[in-house]
């Protein structure tokens, strides 16, 4: 009976405490409602802390040529124009205003000489927009929140994993899930909930996302009746380590480029200069004296070509890797070290700018990247699709269910610019606070369906029916078998029949999935949170599939051999995925809606 | 390259627990925590263990490898004498969970009663503050602190003393610092300090300051100055005369 549980009450209950997260959370309680936060981990520990760039925010305080209207711009070519424009401009415009805030709240950022938070450059920015913390700006943001919110009145339930969304008719009234310490289960009451879970990178053999990214809040909302977007654009990040094997994926930061860092082949050659794309090719320099003057805050200086967009740096080093130009370990050359030709003092500028990527180079390669060039490659990094939001309160289509940050779609479109996420956390977490609160004020609690709990806990704990042995198996080797299943088939450059090998290879998945036995005990048990995490894993991947499959183009982050070019007749649509009443999975094309004339008007004077 | 290695791992929860070994093979370049992951998905399915982002910036894996506090995910094995057995054991200065988890939740408790960040005035009217860079390098080394509690773990006031209720131990006076040396804040923590936050138990052994895996130099840079200013503002004969006599508004 679901009255065992111990049940907990909210106004509004947020699942996730990364940046956007914590936000929400800070914002629902500053309306004056009460507030429950999920953690998947410890406090503080969120993927965030990995954000290592900055927040994209148009301050001008470095060039006071930017403004909101260049942002949007930047933000919606990025995105190559299927972006939610809304979402665009309301990020672009209200950025400026939450990072102040987060200075308020006690952030240190970095300053310029005159005092004001320092911003650098980034790719696809126009001017120097990110504010930053050395090369650890998540860290800053996520403490920062942290320590606000926790004298905020929000209760942190640290540790818990949410296996099910508890619905009354169509609406939204709760979440049920077990604390990973001791395997307890618990019901989550609550008038609004809120996802902020994050990436799902973990669908990825190689990826810089954590074991959490594992598309819990996209699957979770998608299981309870939500609709999802564009699950086909996800960023691969150009530069991940490569070597040695056991640290393969993880990032290394963008600011290596944006402090001067250039990418180059076996032989030694910038192979960026040699592919400009047509619409950068105005702002992008052919020149490698102007570029590193570009990096050094020159204003009339155009940027190098290394700090093109994500997508198009992702590919071209993995051309590079496939015509045998590649370094040793299958990867290209980043090398920041070059910079001692032109600055004196220039590993000690280097250990101060980006000192975080000197530790893990120094650390886990044994490398000293003031002296040598480092081996990069790509790296599955960041879901532009997700759970489709309203732009301007981040409600989904199920009454009482919101989502924000990366586990909601729309802001980035088909490609993201770095920087973009941090801020996108800050301004669409409070959004998304704000309005749960307010749909909390204005309706009562709903009913909690037992039947409902009954059958989540039932499929929580199946895998520990199930006898080893007799056709079962653990969840890891599942688990692996997706991940080089995702890479080799729906990974940085798709093809048709390779994409419905997967698809028919996720069906297999789940059949095994299903079969899943896991051994011991409740209390922390990671094979039994592995076993639970495949259903997400398995939809988000289904999702991803399905979407690829139907956009017979490339564009952004989703780049298919077959069908090499944009299509701009796929430039007018989003992909919606849905559950049907039969449990299956429905893609189908919606057509964007016409741009607000002024915001058509931005985007040519900004061309 | 392919070699074998014995990993002695404590196992077990709060009613107590044995080391188990585990050998495994590893190749080059791998970390304490990959061997881990590896025992735990061939061998040890349910062996727990924290960790979140695998490359130092989350403070999740924190343990003792042959007895020193360490970051799992930041020890590489070729620091390690792979020609005897491993050890890898929990923080030993908070109570077990299970296998390599430990109830850290006292440090989350302990932030908490630390008076929160209160700015001055903004200096600008559009709610901007100006500080200079040189203001606060100091504050933002601080602020590097993933809290993985590593110092926490070594401090022999709370390892060895159990002074839980009466000290805050490194990590909280770090957090201190960085609010009371803040250019921005204006609350005062020194009454704090001197009486429910304990500073007066440090001895400054340092041990926090060699195993903070940020290298933030915690005692020299954090703890001695908050004792400078907590005894300024106590212990300081002439300090203590002048408050007394001072003009008054």
């Amino acid at each position: 009976m679901a009255t065992n549980y111990e049940t907990h009450e909210y106004d509004v209950l947020v699942i996730g405490a990364g940046g956007a997260g914590l936000r929400a959370a800070i914002e629902a309680s500053a309306a004056g409602v009460k507030v429950g936060l999920i953690c998947k981990s410890l406090l503080g520990k969120a993927h965030t802390v990995m954000a290592e760039g900055g927040m994209a925010a148009a301050m001008g305080n470095v060039d006071d040529r930017d403004s909101w209207k260049v942002h949007f711009a930047d933000t919606m070519r990025g995105g190559q124009y299927v972006n939610n424009w809304r979402m665009a401009e309301l990020h672009a415009k209200e950025a400026p205003t939450r990072v102040h805030e987060l200075e308020a709240w006690g952030a240190v950022f970095d300053r310029t000489k005159e005092g004001k938070i320092s911003q650098r450059n980034f790719g696809g920015h126009r001017y120097p927009r990110l504010a930053h913390v050395g090369d650890r700006t998540g860290l800053e943001l996520i403490r920062t929140l942290q320590d606000h919110g926790i004298h905020q009145g929000i209760t942190v339930h640290m540790e818990y994993t949410i296996v099910s969304l508890l619905k009354d008719g169509d609406r939204v009234v709760g979440a049920f899930g077990y604390d990973r310490e001791r395997g307890r289960f618990r019901i989550f009451k609550a008038k609004a909930v809120v996802v902020c879970t994050g990436g799902l990178g973990r669908a990825y053999a190689v990826t810089s996302n954590s074991w959490e990214g594992t598309g819990d809040g996209v699957s979770l909302a998608y299981h309870a009746g939500a609709e999802l977007l564009d699950m086909e654009f996800i960023q691969f990040h150009p530069t991940g380590m490569i070597w040695p094997p056991s640290v393969k994926g993880i990032l290394v930061t963008e600011s290596v480029r944006g402090e001067g860092g250039v990418l180059r082949n076996k032989d030694g050659k910038r192979f960026m200069y040699d592919d400009i794309p047509d619409n950068y090719k105005s702002q992008t320099s052919t020149d490698p004296e102007e570029g590193w003057r570009y990096t050094q805050n020159d204003k009339n200086a155009k940027r190098p070509p290394e700090l093109l967009t994500r997508d198009h740096v992702a590919r071209c080093i993995n051309r590079e890797v496939k015509a045998g130009r590649g370094s040793p370990h299958g990867g290209v050359f980043l090398d920041i070290a070059w910079i001692k030709e032109k600055i004196p003092n220039a590993a000690e500028h280097i250990k101060r700018k980006i000192p975080s990527m000197y530790h893990q180079f120094m650390q886990l390669a044994n490398l000293d990247i003031t002296k040598e060039p480092m081996e990069v490659g790509p790296t599955t990094h960041y879901a532009m699709g997700g759970v489709r939001v309203n732009g301007d309160t981040q409600a989904t289509n199920v009454p009482g269910l919101f989502a924000a940050g990366e586990c909601a779609a729309g802001l980035h479109g088909a490609n993201r610019l770095g920087g973009n996420s941090l801020s996108d956390l800050i301004v669409f977490g409070k959004r998304a606070g704000e309005y749960a609160a307010k749909y909390a004020k204005e309706n009562s609690a709903g009913k909690i369906n037992d039947a409902q709990v009954e059958a989540a806990y039932k499929e929580a704990v199946e895998p520990f029916e199930r006898p080893a042995g007799g056709g079962t198996e653990g969840p890891y080797q599942v688990q692996y078998d997706l991940q080089n299943m995702m890479q080799a088939n729906v990974g940085i450059v798709r093809l048709q029949n390779e994409m419905e090998f997967a698809l028919a290879g996720i069906e297999k998945l789940k059949a095994r999935a299903a079969k899943v036995a896991v051994q011991g005990h409740l209390e922390y048990n990671p094979g039994w949170h592995t076993a639970i995490d495949l259903k997400h894993l398995l939809t988000i991947s289904e999702a991803i599939t399905l979407c690829s499959i139907d956009r017979k183009e490339s564009r952004g982050g989703h780049f298919r051999e077959d069908f090499p070019n944009k299509d701009p007749e796929a430039q007018k649509y989003n992909s919606v995925i849905s559950k049907q009443a039969d449990g299956s999975m429905k893609l189908r094309r919606e057509p964007i809606p016409a741009m607000r004339e002024d915001l058509k008007q931005v985007i040519e004077e900004m061309k | 390259m392919n070699k074998q290695v014995t990993f002695r791992i404590w196992r077990g929860d709060a009613n107590g627990g044995k080391f188990v070994d585990y050998t495994t093979e590893i190749t080059e370049g791998l970390v304490v925590l990959d061997v881990i992951h590896k025992i735990q998905a061939t061998q040890a399915n349910d062996m727990a263990c924290r960790w979140n982002c695998k490359a130092g910036k989350c403070g999740s894996c924190s343990a003792e490898i042959n007895g020193i506090p360490k970051l799992m995910c930041m020890t590489r094995m070729d620091t390690l004498n792979t020609d005897k057995v491993i050890t890898v054991e929990p923080m030993r200065a908070f109570p077990s969970i299970r296998d390599l988890v430990t109830d850290v939740s006292w440090n989350f408790r302990v932030k908490t009663k630390i008076k929160k960040f209160n700015p001055r005035k903004p200096d600008c009217e559009d709610g901007t503050w100006r500080m200079m860079q040189e203001d606060v390098d100091r504050v933002q080394e601080f602020r590097k602190c993933i809290e993985c509690f590593l110092c926490q773990d070594v401090c022999h006031v709370l390892r060895d003393h159990h002074k839980h209720e009466e000290f805050i131990g490194p990590r909280f006076l770090v957090y201190t610092a960085a609010l009371e040396m803040h250019p921005l804040d204006t609350e005062d923590r020194l009454a704090d300090l001197k009486q429910a936050q304990g500073i007066g138990f440090c001895n400054i052994t340092k041990c926090c300051t060699k195993v903070c895996p940020e290298h933030i130099t915690i005692t020299d840079n954090a703890i001695i100055p908050l004792k400078e200013r907590v005894v300024d503002e106590y212990y300081d004969p002439l300090g203590w005369l002048w408050k007394k006599i001072r003009p008054q508004g």
